[in-house]
């Protein structure tokens, strides 16, 4: 198992034969671009699609964490109700915690590439095409 | 719990006479020395091709989406997720498990919040995004101040445990041998850093995970088989084998004893959650994608190979506890963290079969691999800040060229590799587990906060910057130092004095808020007003990917 052969020499897109300089040198917009673009409509939409996603959804997760440890901390006879054989809710609680992480990691990435990407995109090749 | 001391137990003596028997040792050895000699082999494969700086601190940001959310994971699960949590179930049951949720959830966090943008506006180093819109030479001082404090309560926790596993699981008993092991480590990790930089680690990070997932993977399935594949009846072994009962399947154990510890696991809870998002061996990980678009993809992979691999320890902690007697682990590791080997020893067919060699010594290599990876991210981390934010943008405010600042990296990796060799000896023999929620309780305080402030609120100021991270530092170590992790109990650094006064073990709970509310504070009370334009650089450049490295 340790043997692992090392990756294959110029296989990957990892490895470029030279090394790869930074964009930092390409040009970049301005700051009074940049402030402009700030206080356009389409940039407001842009974030207000992302925060209004991304905010509430966090406070949601937490709280439901939260919630999950006060009742360990402090529920323990309703956590140790036996559903089925030895498995309790304690168990079914945590693996919710599980799955809901799951569930919520793939709602982002669906709303951001179907909200989120496209709007960027527009924003992003433009600017870089003026500068 | 821990006190009583137990009898001579004689899984311990099963562990060192498999390791110590002349057949099976070598071949622990040899899985070892072929780990070393893929990795070193790589290590040089990819120091050939680092030339820029880009390619030293993000691996050229080359690496796709998936492969990068691979070497998250091999960069995030420590020792401390392997064999920590697998112990800590297997010796107070439903409490060990509670470790693995706060992991896993923190990952949301990074995925909602701090990736992308961090990808988007930053170039290197975490102080790249925190100094973005401020004043540069004292922000990037105290981000990477904060980097350095951070990484190295973690690496110092890795390379004590390294060095107390890897002892053990050689049969190494003497304070040279253990000296010795952690010096290895520390050289091999330099070696990785300075020759490989991030395209070495991130390959390295990546072998580990694959290694790690088929190693947990095996032992899994085979101690599942054992059970029939019933978990009711894993969990029903385990809860009477532990002598504890259906207590074992539930809550409290651990932390339910006192209205104390109850408030120390809420404390632990928040800190787990809070801190993945603000650990800068982490956040550098980000930039060796090409686009925030990779990073974005990069979490959903770490979140679903991080998760499965938790999912696992599960049947790891309990299936110790089903076929170990509990004395038995407690005498061999008070911590519990030799629970999953010599699970797999058990497992495989006891100490003198060929079976339980075998697993053992896969597992052993396994957990060899997974502290070098980690090691080797923190330094680089490490490193990466110090040249980066400190030498480049404050000793020569912005003046050295590439190669003077990578040279300085390598130099930095060198200077650190050997400070965590001197103090990883020293600490050999503390309880080190207090060093890494102490490392996450660091993150969650002084760098979220400012990392949260700095991108979403128009309003931060340098002011601010400065008290959140300082804040939450100083709150963190402090409440640390004077709490029952570094004295005052047979349990802490040095049970022999008595100075603490603050009750609980993690001070997340007290500092955490406090980082918030002092970056609030700093802020309203500046004089100077924040600079609109900077910040319209980077809201802009954050949810964009304008202009990005």
């Amino acid at each position: 198992m340790a043997s692992d052969a090392p990756p294959p020499k110029g296989g990957t897109d990892t490895s470029p034969a030279q090394s790869t300089p930074d964009r930092s040198t390409t040009a970049q917009p301005t700051t009074a671009q940049f402030v402009e673009v700030q206080e356009s409509a389409e940039f407001g939409e842009l974030r207000r699609a992302y925060r209004s996603f991304a905010f509430p959804l966090t406070i949601a997760f937490i709280a439901w964490y939260l919630l999950y440890v006060l009742l360990s901390n402090y529920a323990g006879g309703f956590m140790g109700t036996k559903l089925f054989g030895n498995i309790n809710v304690a168990l079914i609680l945590g693996l919710a915690q599980f799955v809901t992480t799951f569930l919520i990691a793939w709602f982002y990435a669906r709303h951001a590439s179907r909200k989120l990407d496209p709007k960027a995109d527009v924003i992003k090749s433009r600017m870089e095409a003026d500068a | 719990m821990s006190q009583s001391l137990p009898h001579m137990s004689h899984p311990v003596q099963q562990l060192a006479a498999a390791a110590d028997a002349s057949e099976h040792r070598p071949l622990i050895i040899t899985l070892f020395g072929l780990f070393v000699v893929a990795t070193l082999f790589i290590t040089v494969w990819a120091g050939r091709q680092t030339k820029s700086a880009s390619d030293f601190y993000a691996g050229g940001r080359q690496f796709t989406g998936f492969q990068n959310g691979l070497a998250v994971s091999g960069d995030y699960m420590s020792a401390a997720s392997f064999l920590g949590i697998a112990g800590a179930i297997a010796l107070f049951g439903y409490d060990g498990f509670l470790y693995s949720i706060g992991f896993l959830v923190a990952w949301l966090v990074a995925l909602l919040l701090v990736a992308e943008p961090l990808r988007n506006s930053g170039r290197y180093t975490m102080g790249d995004v925190l100094a973005y819109r401020m004043r540069q030479r004292p922000v990037r001082t105290a981000a990477g101040t904060s980097t350095i404090v951070v990484s190295i309560f973690y690496l110092l926790a890795q390379m004590a445990g390294a060095g107390v596993l890897v002892s053990l699981l050689l049969g190494i008993t003497s304070d040279a041998g253990k000296i010795a092991i952690v010096a290895l480590v520390g050289l091999l990790m330099i070696v990785y850093v300075t020759i490989g930089g991030m395209k070495g680690t991130t390959w390295v990070q990546m072998v580990k995970a694959v290694l790690l997932i088929a190693g947990t993977l095996l032992i899994t399935f085979l101690i599942l088989w054992k059970f029939s594949f019933n978990l009711s009846d894993l969990l029903g072994t385990a809860a009477s084998n532990s002598g504890k009962g259906a207590a074992f399947l539930e809550p409290g154990l651990k932390y339910g004893a006192t209205a104390t510890s109850k408030l120390d696991f809420i404390s632990l809870g928040i800190a787990l959650v809070l801190g993945t998002a603000g650990l800068p061996h982490i956040l550098i990980r980000f930039y060796t994608v090409p686009t925030a678009k990779a990073a974005r993809k990069s979490v959903i992979w770490a979140i679903g190979i991080i998760g499965a691999f938790y999912l696992m320890t599960i049947v790891l902690g309990f299936g110790a506890a089903a076929l170990l007697k509990p004395g038995d682990i407690i005498a061999s590791n008070k911590a519990g963290n030799t629970a999953a080997p010599l699970a797999a020893l058990e497992i495989g067919g006891g100490a003198d079969s060929t079976g339980g060699a075998i697993l053992l010594a896969v597992i052993s290599a396994v957990a060899f691999a997974t502290i070098l990876a980690v090691v080797a991210g923190l330094t680089l981390a490490s490193s990466s800040s110090f040249a980066h934010d400190i030498y480049a943008n404050v000793i020569r405010k912005g003046e050295a060229t590439e190669k003077e600042e990578v040279r300085a990296a390598r130099w930095a990796t060198v200077a650190i590799g050997i400070v965590s060799i001197a103090l990883g000896a020293l600490a050999r023999d503390l309880n080190v587990a207090g060093l890494v929620a102490l490392a996450f309780a660091v993150a969650a305080s002084a760098n979220l906060p400012t990392i949260l402030y700095s991108l979403f609120w128009k309003r931060f100021t340098t002011q601010g910057a400065l008290w959140s991270i300082y804040g939450g530092l100083a709150s963190s170590v402090l409440l640390v130092l004077f709490s029952p992790v570094v004295s005052g109990k047979p349990t802490s650094m040095f049970p022999g004095v008595d100075f603490h006064f603050f009750p609980l073990e993690n001070p997340g709970l007290i500092s955490i808020p406090l980082g918030f509310l002092l970056g609030w504070l700093g802020t309203v009370l500046s004089k100077e007003e924040p600079d609109k334009g900077k910040y319209a650089e980077l809201e802009v450049k954050s949810l964009t990917g304008t202009g990005a490295h």
